[in-house]
């Protein structure tokens, strides 16, 4: 199987990844399709690294997890604050950063 | 169903698995067990927790947009067009533009100890070329903690009552039995304001 069909399949996962994003309205899911997306992400720096032979891709993966790690606990944070608070849970009806 | 988030993560566990599979195939094998671990262990488990404290909002979330349906197909119908867009703009950039290296198999691989997509050369490669990358990663880590905590936190005014510690809360717990309380002054609130009265 060469690199290509990785390749292919990153841009496939990233592509539904931006479609839930844009579509769905619950947080909740806006975040699990923003994983997806660098998800796609690091299947494609771990098969470019794999390309060249080197490792430095892999290291980067390693970052994107770590802030996708990062940017988990600070959406699943503010959701939780926004339930707490007893808002709407939908991206379209938290118009305002006054809480 | 499918506008549950509980399926929705369970979904995202298995893609995450199989991901895991795909590093193993591209021969780096200490990302994928990274992958399993951090992402569909730890990450998944925080997802799947809040999901539970916050979920059965999955549905009444539905119905609403099932009430505003019209607006709600043309935006989705759009967000699948702008998606098909931008995975084709992705597939000719990545595959359309003819580079040769692509449509090989990648560099040689030669098994041994210390090489490509061990944890000792990815451990390596973390503590000297990527040194800065590798803390600035975990400051990043201990930033996110202490904001998650922030975030997250139980704010004043909805608790039913405060929880105020004193010098003397740290002395003893309270209602463990003491010659105050045996002479009827210190029980749970008071026992704050009598004991201040005693130093007094």
């Amino acid at each position: 199987m060469s690199i290509a069909w990785y390749l292919a399949v990153s841009a496939i996962v990233f592509s539904l990844g931006a479609v839930g994003v844009m579509t769905r309205r619950n947080p909740l899911v806006v975040l699990l399709c923003l994983e997806l997306m660098l998800n796609g992400g690091n299947l494609a720096l771990i098969a470019f690294s794999r390309m060249w032979g080197n490792g430095d891709g892999q290291i980067l993966a390693i970052v994107v997890m770590t802030v996708a790690a990062c940017e988990v606990c600070i959406g699943l944070g503010m959701i939780v604050a926004i339930y707490r608070r007893q808002l709407p849970i939908d991206v379209d009806e938290l118009r305002e950063l006054q809480g | 169903m499918l506008r549950n988030p509980f399926y929705s993560v369970l979904a995202l566990v298995c893609h995450l698995l199989f991901l895991a599979v795909l590093f193993l195939l591209l021969r780096s094998e200490f990302v994928a067990a990274v992958q399993v671990v951090v992402y569909a262990g730890a990450v998944m488990v925080l997802y799947v927790f809040v999901v539970a404290y916050v979920g059965g909002e999955g549905e009444t979330i539905g119905e609403r947009l099932r009430s505003g349906a019209t607006q709600s197909s043309g935006l989705g119908v759009g967000g699948a067009v702008l998606g098909g867009a931008l995975l084709v703009e992705l597939l000719i950039a990545l595959l359309g533009t003819g580079l040769e290296a692509t449509s090989g198999y990648g560099a040689p691989y030669v098994s041994g100890p210390q090489t490509y997509g061990t944890p000792a050369y990815i451990g390596k490669l973390l503590l000297t070329r990527f040194l800065l990358a590798f803390e600035l990663a975990s400051f990043l880590l201990l930033i996110a903690a202490v904001g998650g905590v922030v975030l997250a936190r139980r704010r004043g005014g909805l608790g039913e009552e405060e929880e105020t510690l004193t010098p003397l809360d740290l002395k003893r717990p309270l209602g463990t039995g003491t010659t105050a309380e045996g002479v009827g002054v210190a029980l749970h609130g008071a026992s704050i304001e009598s004991g201040a009265g005693y130093g007094a």
